[in-house]
């Protein structure tokens, strides 16, 4: 795993306490377009499962992540494609 | 500390236009698969928008996220209200969700019953 991949878990995971979290590098199918950089790692893919997210919309959660991950975002993650999802929605999966 | 002054122009856009989205590129020719998805949902819900390409205009690209507390484009504004980015427009138009919301809100829908 990459160096922002591995800042993404452990920042997701102190924030959030997630039962589940994949994550995805995806930066290599964004080779070229706006964003993506040598070295890549600008693109992923993040499911994540925490009982943060009970009781809150879309919009809320997925700014959790982003509030988490701010830093990253500063630093050039330049996409995030997000599942967010609370355990009892996960389990309906 | 005083707002940007960007804020005032997207509050603006906002107020004018039921159904905005910010997003890198047009309509007609996207820039990005995340904003060109987002497009392809609305066009198949036959929803008339506004597109803002923010690709030429960097105060506003900046802008955008602080004033949405998004970090990511594209972003959808429904009569006033921050829908969200690409994940949530899918997953809610999937869901069927957005038609509702839309009808919800007296936004008018092209697409054949």
């Amino acid at each position: 795993m990459g160096k922002v991949a591995t800042a993404i878990e452990a920042k997701l995971r102190a924030a959030l306490a997630p039962v589940r979290l994949e994550i995805v590098d995806d930066s290599s199918k964004h080779r070229g377009h706006a964003g993506w950089r040598e070295g890549g790692e600008t693109h992923f893919n993040v499911e994540i499962v925490s009982a943060a997210f009970d009781g809150q919309n879309r919009v809320t959660r997925q700014r959790l992540v982003y509030a988490a991950l701010k830093a990253e975002f500063d630093a050039g993650l330049h996409a995030l494609a997000l599942t967010t999802l609370t355990p009892a929605e996960h389990a309906q999966r | 500390m005083s707002e940007p002054q960007v804020f005032e122009r997207i509050r603006d856009e906002i107020a004018r236009n039921d159904v905005l989205l910010f997003m890198k590129g047009t309509p007609v020719f996207p820039q990005c698969g995340f904003s060109a998805a987002v497009v392809d949902v609305l066009s198949e819900l036959g929803v008339r928008f506004h597109g803002i390409n923010i690709l030429v205009d960097p105060e506003l690209r900046q802008g955008i996220k602080e004033f949405s507390q998004w970090p990511t484009i594209p972003q959808l504004y429904v009569k006033g209200e921050f829908v969200g980015g690409c994940d949530i427009v899918r997953e809610m138009f999937e869901a069927g969700e957005l038609e509702q919301f839309l009808k919800d809100k007296g936004v008018a829908l092209a697409r054949a019953a």
